[in-house]
């Protein structure tokens, strides 16, 4: 099978957000960049499938600037075998990014299958499985926390509101969105660490895929950080007294109840 | 005045407040506000929707349209944003309303704002802001290019009207063709029952790892169900295997911004605070007094969770039955 998984360096969840000058988006000095969390259960799952079909490949694509080939070397090192970076700005939105990973996708001889997580943490649209899996024209089934594989189409079960799952079948090709607990990733040993560093990255410029600025659809102004809050009222007495003093304020006060 | 199409959602039958939420907006700007609404067997929903202000609303009523399947409801709403020429197309950021929207888009050749906590109508133009680093920032979105404006919005970010029973829509059919829907639904198992979703629910009840195990959870699910509120956890207590992963609040799980988020025996984990802090009114129940959720918390109450939670909930509930 030709699995192919798309995943996204984003800031450390750790990160403390700072701005940039103009309030466009954020100061990215000193951040230490990770593989989106949910990204890592896409990694894992495609390499399970890999380990289950004899002669799979795994190919993982990212976009951004360079700095992303870091975040591709993580994947490779869990165990991926090739790497396609698709060289975008820093400021490409959503739809520009699906895009151009669509072309890539496209320029590959075949996809089986396409894996990614059901959004990156950064940005937390929730967009761009959907729009890439469109743009190739393949359905998608989003929010999995389980699948099941035969040769000719994947039966998911994805997670809706209030708890509820769906049972959802598709056939294959089609884009499948992991969601945290679809597996257990693995961690990436030395050896395979040290073999990453020195596997071939592809690169692909936006305009050997056919994208420019013109596929640019939103644009982010006026960031701002959440308003400091005034830390609140603190409510003493004992446990009962305490209670009764915060419903009180909770219904009266804050008429929340 | 700008011409809104409002797509509507409905499970079993019944209408999400979501969708009030954005008929109510849009309808308050003095747009003219169009509502899709797709299912089988749910044109007596149409009424309802007009107490909220929606001014026509089309009905895609198809045996295809019973579950939900991106493929089939991209197809209907496509074919009516391309008939109305809306200036404007809004959908609650749910679990539906993210999965299809970006369908919807990719096929307009338009962008999407997506889970956007304010929205607003200016001159005809919708104006939004959206989270970014899971609230830790937040951005105005400028569409670029021509086509209909498109965003998904959070649950409570612009509130409930109150319905007008005397106001009424018009109803029009939608005729339906499905065509090359590949993906299927088989089976839609129930999860539990009674208690709302904590992306949805106007209040929300957590609890972190102080609360030791999951049967102690119950806990709060009793103050919960008195007042109808979900219950959430922070990663430290979903981790701990407490409670399942759908429950956990924060950067690596759901973002919320309800009325009311008490946090129970939770510290405050940037990545905590950056799924909840949006809420509109915020209690801590810690026993350490430098605990960071103190910071952003209205109400603070420096004591046992185990003692403070359960006279919290007979209070409550005095407070119902009053």
């Amino acid at each position: 099978m030709n699995i192919y998984v798309c995943i996204k360096q984003v800031p450390d969840t750790e990160t403390k957000i700072k701005l940039n000058a103009d309030n466009t988006g954020i100061d990215t000095a000193g951040i230490k960049w990770i593989m989106s969390p949910f990204d890592e259960f896409a990694v894992e799952e495609a390499l399970r499938l890999k380990e289950k079909n004899a002669g799979s490949t795994v190919t993982v694509v990212s976009a951004g600037p360079v700095r992303v080939v870091d975040t591709l070397r993580t994947a490779l090192a869990m165990g991926a075998d090739n790497a396609i970076h698709v060289d975008a700005p820093e400021t490409a939105d959503n739809y520009r990014v699906a895009k151009a990973i669509a072309a890539a996708l496209k320029k590959e001889p075949k996809v089986d299958i396409v894996f990614t997580g059901k959004e990156a943490i950064d940005d937390g649209a929730a967009q761009v499985s959907q729009l890439i899996a469109e743009a190739v024209g393949i359905p998608y089934v989003t929010v999995v926390l389980n699948a099941e594989y035969s040769a000719d189409s994947v039966k998911c079960r994805r997670e809706v509101e209030g708890g509820a799952i769906e049972v959802v079948t598709t056939p294959l090709p089609a884009l499948v969105a992991a969601q945290k607990g679809m597996n257990e990733p693995r961690y990436a040993s030395l050896p395979n660490i040290m073999k990453a560093k020195k596997k071939e990255v592809k690169v692909l410029k936006e305009s050997d895929l056919g994208v420019s600025d013109a596929d640019q659809k939103i644009r982010y102004k006026n960031l701002q950080l959440p308003p400091p809050k005034q830390a609140g009222k603190k409510i003493a007495g004992d446990p009962a007294t305490q209670a009764k003093e915060l419903a009180r304020l909770l219904h009266e006060e804050a008429k929340v109840i | 005045m700008a011409k809104v199409l409002v797509v509507a959602e409905q499970r079993d039958g019944r209408l999400k407040k979501t969708t009030f939420e954005l008929i109510g907006a849009s309808a308050a700007a003095g747009n003219e506000t169009h509502v899709v609404l797709l299912g089988d067997g749910i044109q007596g929903l149409a009424t309802e929707l007009g107490h909220y202000g929606a001014n026509t609303v089309h009905v895609a009523n198809d045996a295809g349209l019973k579950f939900y399947t991106a493929e089939a409801y991209a197809q209907v709403v496509v074919a009516l944003a391309k008939s109305l020429n809306p200036d404007v197309i809004l959908a609650a950021h749910s679990p539906t309303g993210r999965d299809l929207m970006p369908k919807v888009t990719s096929r307009l050749g338009v962008g999407l704002a997506s889970d956007c906590v304010q929205a607003s109508f200016e001159g005809g133009k919708l104006k939004v802001r959206r989270p970014l680093y899971a609230g830790k920032a937040t951005a105005e979105v400028e569409f670029v290019g021509a086509g209909p404006q498109v965003a998904t919005i959070r649950a409570n970010a612009l509130g409930i009207p109150k319905p007008d029973t005397s106001k009424s829509a018009v109803v029009s059919a939608v005729a339906v063709t499905l065509a090359g829907v590949k993906t299927s639904v088989s089976e839609v198992v129930q999860g539990q029952a009674g208690r709302p979703d904590v992306t949805e629910a106007s209040i929300v009840i957590s609890g972190g790892r102080s609360l030791k195990n999951a049967e102690n959870f119950k806990m709060l699910e009793e103050a919960a169900d008195v007042i109808g509120a979900a219950v959430g956890a922070s990663r430290a207590a979903v981790d701990a295997g407490f409670r399942p992963h759908r429950d956990q609040v924060g950067q690596t799980g759901k973002v919320v911004s309800p009325n009311l988020y008490i946090a129970c025996g939770i510290s405050g984990a940037i990545q905590h605070l950056a799924g909840m802090r949006s809420s509109k009114v915020i209690v801590a129940i810690n026993t350490d007094p430098e605990a960071p959720i103190f910071q952003i918390a209205d109400y603070g109450v420096v004591g046992d969770l185990f003692a403070v939670t359960p006279a919290l909930k007979d209070e409550l509930r005095k407070l119902k039955d009053h």
